[in-house]
């Protein structure tokens, strides 16, 4: 695989992807390190991080464990921008295959919508969807999804286009493939990597716009998200500055790690673009 | 002028988008959980099915909701968006007086990003690979995955709390009634960290545009030739190079646009600056929904008005795209 051996050779690529592990097994282990709720009281509000052993980072306003929260948060943060990224990316396939590859007065009917929600800032939208559908943990998920689409269609609209008319396309209609076949079976499969490599700049923005919508506390308040504690601490910023901090690096590594690994996958699958 | 006629087209094949967006936006809010009347209600503390009925006959809130639509339209024709239960004012005088320091905001942030992106870029460009290069683009990324409202927080912290050089919030002083240069310097003095703090993301895109674009405007014969004919290497990058690497910076004013207003709403409420995205924020915690609606369309106005200024300042750099049109 010489996909796989360019993106070990990228310095910054291993690094994502090690920082990457590192969040998912934070995740992965959160109820191993702390089994009880993430936000139920634990001791006294406001101890400094790593002045009590008990409490690695500390406790938060209402005297719950930042750790524990960090921890729990990394599953949010990956749970919102994965499921949003895949919803998205569906939506995105589905509008950018159809208008690619029939063209006509779907393309123009489609893309006009696309160019809609383009048009709309995307965080207004984010809020006026939160504002009709409530915020819970489902609902912010599909919203981070829904405005999130534009960009993946019209990568996949410009991959149909290019695609729709090559040889072995016209080889499959020949043979009677029906149009669902093409586009599953023939087109799809070769429009995929450049939409799986942008996957990753959608799951970055995915889990910056949770974050910031969780910061306004307009996000679902019952889940350990790191938003939420930042929201919370800024009560507090004055003086317990951290407890605004920690989560907000924990939210710089994963974006960071996110963007990275994108990044490296983009240059080992397009090695002539390398350094682009 | 061909240039007009090319971005005026642009500008109204717009129109069907925007109507489209109204329309969607309109919809999707009928589904929300109350209405205007019951806002209202709730701001006065209650009141009986009687009073209720008759706002929303007030209103026209009794219609069906196609009518409802068509009457909304209508109305935005006149320029009239409705009025605000919460404000108790006029939904366009409400958005009208929050607009300057949104405006004021993204101009800031946009010059500062624009303008840094373009330093940085070609500093990393001219010695690719070397560790300037290396470290512009490793504090880029950085910038990019840094979420603003946090950036924000922490500036306050440094800046305003430790430092105490910079205040923490609000647009200006009201306490002091100051005119003239006085009051404009004040309000520079409170914009300098919400300039920095919406700036940073859009900062890491632009210099990594600028990087590559001019990378790629590097390797053209015409430099070579510019080169040969024995320029200085700041001749060749001021003169030659600039010119052309800046096109794909401009088109991405356009296309981010959106995202920096979406963004203002998450800055504005952070350094609690009266604008628009505040105003959009609140709207939708009180939820006075034609508010929200006036924000959606005021907010899609001011992005197809600056594509439309990007078209303008596009032709002008590259003569080529009016003479195609």
């Amino acid at each position: 695989m010489d996909a796989v051996k360019r993106y070990f050779r990228s310095p910054a690529a291993v690094t994502g992807l090690v920082l990457l592990l590192f969040v998912v097994a934070m995740a992965l282990s959160a109820s191993w390190f702390y089994p009880r709720e993430p936000l139920a009281l634990a001791g006294r509000p406001l101890i400094w991080p790593f002045s009590n052993p008990r409490f690695l980072l500390g406790t938060d306003n209402s005297g719950r464990d930042i750790a524990a929260q960090i921890l729990y948060g990394a599953r949010i943060s990956l749970l919102i921008g994965g499921v949003a990224t895949l919803i998205a990316i569906a939506i995105g396939i589905l509008i950018g295959a159809l208008a690619g590859y029939y063209g006509g007065w779907i393309d123009t009917v489609l893309m006009r919508i696309t160019e809609a929600f383009q048009t709309l800032p995307n965080f207004v939208l984010l809020l006026v969807l939160v504002a009709v559908f409530g915020s819970t943990l489902t609902t912010v998920t599909i919203a981070v999804g829904v405005v999130s689409w534009p960009a993946p269609a019209r990568l996949t609209r410009a991959e149909f286009l290019s695609l729709r008319n090559r040889e072995f396309v016209q080889a499959g209609r020949t043979l009677g493939m029906k149009d669902i076949q093409l586009i599953l079976g023939e087109i799809l499969p070769n429009a995929l990597p450049p939409i799986i490599v942008y996957a990753s700049v959608i799951m970055a923005v995915a889990i910056l716009l949770e974050s910031a919508l969780a910061f306004l506390r307009l996000s679902d308040p019952n889940v350990a998200s790191w938003g939420n504690l930042i929201g919370l601490g800024r009560d507090v910023l004055r003086v317990q500055w951290y407890v605004s901090a920690i989560p907000g690096i924990a939210i710089l590594v994963t974006v960071l790690a996110v963007s990275l690994v994108g990044q490296g996958l983009n240059d080992a699958l397009n090695p002539r673009l390398k350094g682009r | 002028m061909r240039i007009f006629r090319l971005a005026g087209r642009r500008l109204a094949a717009s129109i069907p988008t925007l109507a489209l967006i109204l329309v969607g936006v309109f919809l999707l809010l009928q589904f929300a959980p109350g209405d205007t009347v019951d806002a209202m209600m709730a701001q006065m503390g209650g009141g009986d099915a009687a009073t209720a009925k008759e706002l929303r006959k007030f209103y026209g809130l009794d219609l069906s909701i196609p009518a409802q639509l068509g009457n909304y339209l209508w109305r935005l024709i006149r320029l009239d968006l409705g009025f605000s239960s919460i404000y108790g004012k006029p939904v366009a005088s409400v958005i009208l007086e929050r607009l300057p320091p949104t405006i004021l905001l993204m101009t800031a942030s946009l010059s500062f990003a624009f303008f840094f992106g373009i330093v940085f870029g070609v500093i990393a460009a001219r010695g690719v690979n070397k560790w300037p290069d290396t470290l512009i683009s490793i504090l880029g990324l950085i910038f990019y995955a840094t979420p603003s409202f946090w950036f924000g927080l922490m500036a306050i912290v440094v800046f305003s709390i430790y430092l105490q050089w910079l205040p923490a919030g609000g647009f200006e002083n009201i306490g002091a009634l100051q005119t003239g240069i006085w009051r404009t310097l004040d309000i520079a003095r409170h914009l300098v960290l919400p300039t920095l703090t919406l700036g940073l993301i859009f900062l890491a895109i632009y210099l990594r545009i600028m990087r590559a674009s001019m990378l790629e405007v590097l390797n053209l014969d015409y430099v070579r030739t510019a080169r040969a004919k024995g320029l200085d290497e700041t001749r060749v990058v001021i003169r030659h190079v600039l010119r052309n690497a800046l096109l794909p910076m401009v088109t991405l004013i356009g296309l981010q646009a959106g995202t920096m207003l979406g963004g203002s709403v998450v800055v504005e409420s952070v350094f609690s600056l009266p604008g628009l995205g505040r105003l959009a924020y609140e709207s939708v915690v009180q939820r006075d929904l034609n508010t929200l609606l006036g924000i959606v369309f005021v907010s899609a106005l001011l992005v197809i008005v600056v594509n439309f200024a990007v078209d303008l300042v596009y032709a002008r750099l590259d003569p080529r795209i009016a003479a195609e049109g």
